[in-house]
């Protein structure tokens, strides 16, 4: 599987990255390489091998259902670009 | 007497006695920065204000004889990935230049609960992501053994900044070897935690599966100290484990007589730095000589072990970051255009170009088409590197390696060229992937001067064991008690 610089235009509409045509060109080449290296992967007989996500044992945390302080909500806006009555602010999305 | 030169144990013994205050402490530290920081560059943010106040506090604490803890009164530093309450946060990105938290992680409360003083916060890799802390979007720090070398990464600022003097210890963190290859290529111990030991709360994510919080200090027993602090079950952190805290200096100085050591072949590669890999046998030898004993083990998936953690780190971190948006905190750019466009924008702008390439990689692998080929196949590769190390668990008590394969290597030097300076972790990572507890401590010099580090890994849960195997190598070396001339 080789990147082509359509997938990393792809990809970055996927990632919401917007690149320069320079960028789209380093990391078409630097993808390829990487992507290349992680092949090696392919070697590796793994069929019938659980997947490993994460290394704690899988369990639901449980805790009390106790009521706690909510951060008050100026403090959780008063890192905001933008806001407007208590609510965060964005442009404009229905015409 | 220098204060900036005592080790956590020799400055709280002389708090307690109130031979000194945790003030003057305090102050000989911000005058230390004061006059190396220009050169190291360790910080991305000092508070003096706050750490002097922090300090009076810590100073009334011990008048009272209340609440004493090992760390009360000492000035200490952070990595800037740790949210603290007021006082900027920027994981030393552009996109979080300005973001103040509203709240303090767990790391940083248990830190203020025991009573240290925080000085400040110090510079990292952009998002955790590179191994010369060169990614930061502020400043380069620079090798306090070498100032045209690079001090390692991710936690490169907290390695040069106790190596440097600048702080008694500090808290990094370590996703693939962040807290261990700095403090390699910085001459200091650094210790990453079994998965979960430490909360992860608070502490901006990376790649949520392999992120640990830990200590990078002048000494194992340090280490230690540092340990008992932040460790334990957190409520806020639902992948945090829930197993006691015993106290880690306790069993220190036990001795390893008849410990078994496993050395790995896999991690005496052909491409090692020869002076690095003839420190690492003669630490082994001493390690022989105070009883323990020798064993060849085989961890046969080393040398998968980058391409899992670069398929799965990245597909983890191109999640996580996909909160950075312009929205709710953080970097916004262009006001004009649509909602997508300031995505867009506020992204390929906040981003340095090593968190994009990133960002990239882990949305690629976990596109349509692509998931099985790629992110299944690193996870399913990754349960194999998880087995080798339960294979290897059962023929030796903890595994001793370099924690690199070269010493700190040039400013610049593999910038260029990421995969090259991807594999500068390829001792480190395995730990990560499995979830176990790794050591970093000084076993040599190379002729040039630059520090080598030694690597101890242990079993699920046993930071006792690598503790008491590290403390008993250093106890019967001089190699922790020297300090870079600046």
């Amino acid at each position: 599987m080789s990147i082509t610089e359509k997938d990393v235009l792809h990809v970055a509409e996927l990632a919401r990255l917007e690149l320069t045509a320079r960028e789209k060109e380093i990391y078409t080449v630097q993808l390829k390489r990487i992507l290349g290296y992680v092949e090696k992967l392919s070697e590796l007989g793994t069929d019938g091998v659980r997947p490993t996500t994460h290394t704690v044992p899988p369990r639901t945390a449980y805790r009390e259902d106790r009521v706690l302080p909510s951060l008050p909500s100026e403090e959780a806006l008063s890192n905001a670009p933008s806001s407007d009555r208590g609510c965060f602010k964005v442009p404009k999305i229905i015409e | 007497m220098d204060i900036t030169s005592l080790d956590i144990s020799a400055l709280s013994g002389k708090l307690v006695k109130k031979e000194l205050s945790s003030a003057e402490a305090t102050r000989a530290y911000l005058e230390r920065i004061g006059r190396v920081e220009e050169r190291v560059s360790a910080f991305v943010t000092v508070t003096p204000e706050e750490a002097l106040k922090a300090a009076s506090e810590a100073d009334s604490r011990i008048a009272r004889g209340e609440d004493v803890t090992p760390l009360t009164g000492v000035p200490i530093a952070v990595k800037d990935i740790f949210s603290t309450r007021g006082v900027r946060t920027t994981c030393s990105s552009r996109i979080l230049e300005n973001f103040v938290p509203p709240y303090d992680a767990t790391v940083i409360r248990k830190l203020k609960e025991a009573g240290a003083v925080i000085l400040g916060k110090n510079n990292m890799d952009e998002f955790a992501m590179g191994s010369s802390t060169e990614n930061s979007a502020f400043k380069k720090t620079l090798n306090p053994w070498a100032l045209d070398r690079v001090p390692g990464g991710s936690s490169g600022g907290s390695a040069a900044a106790v190596a440097a003097s600048e702080c008694a210890a500090s808290v990094g963190t370590d996703t693939g070897g962040s807290i261990r290859q700095p403090a390699s290529c910085c001459g200091v111990v650094g210790l990453k935690p079994t998965y979960g030991r430490v909360s992860r709360f608070g502490m901006i994510a990376f790649a949520s599966s392999l992120d640990q919080a830990g200590p990078l200090t002048r000494s194992v027993a340090d280490a230690s100290l540092m340990l008992n602090a932040i460790a334990g079950h957190d409520q806020l952190d639902s992948t945090s484990i829930d197993a006691p805290v015993p106290d880690y200096t306790a069993g220190l100085g036990s001795g390893i007589k008849g410990l078994r050591v496993g050395i790995p072949k896999e991690y005496f590669i052909e491409g090692m730095d020869p002076e690095v890999e003839s420190s690492v046998r003669k630490a082994l030898e001493t390690i022989k000589s105070l009883g323990a004993e020798l064993v060849e083990i085989s961890l046969p998936h080393t040398e998968y072990a980058v391409a899992v953690y670069y398929l799965v780190a990245t597909a983890e971190a191109s999640s996580n970051l996909a909160r950075y948006d312009g929205v709710k905190y953080g970097l916004r750019v262009d006001e004009t255009g649509s909602l997508l466009d300031m995505y867009k924008r506020t992204r390929d702008e906040g981003f340095g170009p090593e968190v994009k390439r990133r960002i990239m990689l882990g949305t690629y692998s976990l596109s349509a088409g692509y998931y099985d080929a790629y992110y299944k196949k690193a996870s399913q590769v990754r349960t194999l590197v998880k087995e080798d190390f339960e294979k290897a668990f059962s023929a030796c008590d903890v595994i001793a390696t370099p924690t690199a394969p070269t010493p700190a290597f040039r400013i610049g030097e593999k910038l260029e060229d990421p995969l090259t300076m991807y594999l500068s972790d390829i001792f480190t990572i395995s730990c990560n992937l499995a979830g176990i507890p790794g050591i970093s401590l000084p076993c040599g010099f190379t002729k040039e001067g630059l520090p080598v580090g030694l690597q101890i890994l242990g079993r699920y849960l046993d930071e006792e064991t690598v503790l008491r195997t590290a403390w008993s190598y250093e106890d019967a070396t001089e190699w922790h008690k020297r300090r870079p001339n600046l």
